[in-house]
């Protein structure tokens, strides 16, 4: 999708290819491998303008733009709770959580710029559906207490994936995540609080949280990805100090943290199976239903078309003044420089 | 009030707040959580639970006022959020939005401290006629111009309002002004730079900054219409009289519609009439959305 971009990158050694001998490249290429293989053998970080295998850039701006597209249509089911915010206080952290989303959004898509794609183009590649987000998003938010359980299960579940990422190879990405990880756990603590406060308040109340943490428990336990013999890429991102663990080793250590902190909600997960195998010593769950996930991965989700028209309207609508501001910039810029040279 | 701050202008409009040498602090931030230091909306009605703080009442009234004022801009701006047309655009609106709810709370929980309301009571438990605010706040979002165009309006008015309210006798009143107006002197400068990028950006964003102010400018005056509790608090030295914003209003706002080009609009003033709980038709939707979950469940714990 960015080969076009790749090729200006700079330390990308097919950049100045047309003027140097394909000796020269090829031994560039060996040191740039050399280096790289070292590096990952050290557990050490790889950074923007060290030399990378085209592969490795490939798959951090796929993993990473995909991640700042989840956070950008993250924000929408739960900006669709601001103005009905049932206490002004809820109101208040509710609207800081979802502005905290877009910060990450930014965060990540300058993360992903430097590996040679603009922003611009990665929000088209989303706009346009080539890109891909995480399909969690796709659900709808129903009540209120459904902003409990994103943030609870989630957001729960997005820092079970997103701790070990802050030890990512990629230096950009692997700092970016140390931030977002230090407001995501806010985020997780804020929707484990609404779930409590409405498991304690009128029975309407707890069997509105116990719905909610019902419709999200099974979508959010597949956000750590298909089981592990049906992922084809986890191998390569292990191999490259960007994925830490299997996506099963991560669901499993997730389940036995809900299953702890279900107790003190006084609720339930909708899981008869869930188990701690004392010979694995691992958490097990009930079998999750991977068809569902694939018909929504694949654009047959309740929100799918919703949230894309949803981020199109918005940058559609947004245009004349993005122009109005790139205009007044140059401009601006101009009259500088005609008062420099009048100097 | 006897004496009011000296800081009047809003600093070198083409630098913004952080360039500039006497308006806000430079070095303050609008969010940052300084303990201790910035008066909380739980401080407040702590304060008033315990009877450490209690207002009179024509200065709950009037506290009822700017809170209400700040709290329909929240809701307003709070719209924006996920809509906006750049990314940096949702965090700032958000963070406005934000400012505007954190106002709102404080001088609504001051406000029910005259007869053990709380900031939620006021805000999800009262009828359209109750609620104080201003029709510049209550009007649609309309496009992007149209709120920066009330939110230029709105926030210069703030900021001439929270300024001299920190003199305020009514040590509350002038603990939520101090806070208020450092925050409102980054939206006073968010909405001034809008102002000119539009105006002076392409033929189509200056059509519509103009149709923007045009839309906002007839519910101007009604800010600044002084009544007879405006002129009890007055007297007592608890609050200003609107009108005497106005000329320090009109200078600043001047100068920067002055760099952008742009003339005052030529419209009728409407008569308004919030303050005696006469509203915009537009009100009664945006309470209706905001109450709807509160309501469905009185007494219930959030």
């Amino acid at each position: 999708m960015a080969s076009q971009t790749l090729q200006s990158v700079p330390g990308e050694p097919t950049a100045a290819r047309h003027e140097q001998s394909l000796e020269d490249v090829a031994r560039r290429d060996a040191e740039g491998q050399a280096y790289f293989d070292k590096v990952m053998a050290d557990d050490s970080r790889i950074e923007p303008r060290d030399w990378m295998p085209p592969a490795y850039r490939k798959t951090l701006l796929r993993q990473i733009s995909q991640h700042a597209h989840s956070e950008i249509i993250g924000m929408q089911p739960e900006a669709n709770w601001i103005s009905r915010a049932p206490s002004l206080k809820r109101k208040a952290i509710l609207m800081a959580k979802v502005q905290d989303e877009a910060g990450h959004g930014l965060y990540l898509y300058s993360a992903a710029e430097t590996l040679g794609q603009p922003r611009d183009a990665m929000n088209q590649d989303l706009m346009d559906g080539k890109a891909k987000y995480s399909s969690i998003f796709n659900y709808p938010a129903r009540t209120w207490a459904d902003m409990g359980a994103i943030g609870w299960m989630v957001d729960g579940a997005a820092i079970a994936n997103q701790v070990p990422l802050c030890r990512a190879s990629f230096g950009p990405y692997g700092r970016a995540m140390v931030r977002v990880c230090k407001e995501e756990s806010f985020h997780q603590r804020q929707g484990f609080e609404i779930l409590l406060e409405l498991s304690h308040g009128t029975p309407e109340q707890k069997q509105m949280a116990q719905d909610a943490v019902n419709r999200w428990y099974a979508p959010a336990l597949m956000m750590f990805g298909p089981p592990d013999d049906d992922s084809p890429n986890s191998k390569q991102s292990m191999a490259w100090n960007i994925k830490r663990f299997s996506n099963d080793e991560l669901r499993n250590r997730f389940v036995g943290m809900m299953m702890e902190q279900v107790k003190v909600l006084e609720l339930t997960l909708p899981d008869k199976d869930i188990r701690f195998n004392e010979e694995t010593k691992k958490w097990e769950h009930g079998p999750l239903d991977w068809d569902e996930f694939h018909e929504v991965l694949a654009g047959r989700g309740p929100c799918n078309a919703q949230r894309l028209e949803r981020r199109r309207e918005a940058h559609n609508n947004g245009t004349w003044v993005r122009e109005a501001a790139a205009a007044y910039a140059e401009k601006q810029s101009r009259k500088q420089a005609e008062k420099e040279s009048a100097a | 009030m006897s004496t009011t701050p000296e800081t009047a202008g809003h600093g070198d409009i083409s630098v913004g707040v952080k360039g500039s040498g006497n308006s806000g602090e430079a070095t303050a931030s609008a969010t940052r959580i300084t303990p201790g230091n910035a008066l909380r909306p739980e401080d407040i009605a702590l304060a008033v639970s315990r009877g450490t703080a209690k207002p009179s009442g024509d200065v709950a009234e009037f506290a009822l006022r700017l809170g209400d004022d700040a709290l329909i801009l929240a809701q307003r701006l709070g719209h924006w959020i996920s809509r906006a047309p750049e990314l940096e655009e949702d965090i700032a609106l958000g963070n406005i939005a934000l400012d505007q709810l954190g106002h709102a709370r404080s001088f609504l929980s001051y406000a029910g401290g005259l007869d053990g309301r709380s900031e939620d009571d006021l805000a999800y438990f009262r009828r359209e006629p109750e609620f104080r605010s201003v029709e510049i706040f209550e009007i649609p979002n309309g496009d992007f111009a149209v709120t920066i165009a009330r939110q230029f309006v709105v926030s210069y008015y703030q900021f001439e309002l929270y300024r001299r309210l920190t003199q305020s006798t009514d040590a509350t009143l002038a603990g939520i002004a101090a806070k208020a107006v450092k925050e409102v002197d980054y939206h006073r400068d968010h909405s001034a730079q809008w102002v000119l990028r539009l105006a002076q950006g392409t033929d189509e964003s200056r059509e519509k900054m103009i149709h923007g102010f045009k839309v906002v400018w007839p519910y101007v005056d009604e800010l600044f219409r002084d009544d007879e509790l405006t002129a009890r608090l007055s007297d007592s030295g608890a609050a200003v009289e609107p009108s005497s914003l106005r000329a320090d209003f009109d200078r600043l706002t001047g100068e920067v519609l002055a760099a952008a080009e742009l003339d005052v609009p030529k419209v009728q003033p409407a008569p308004g009439g919030g303050r005696k709980g006469l509203h915009s038709e537009h009100l009664g939707y945006l309470l209706a959305e905001m109450q709807v979950l509160a309501r469905e469940y009185p007494g219930a714990s959030w």
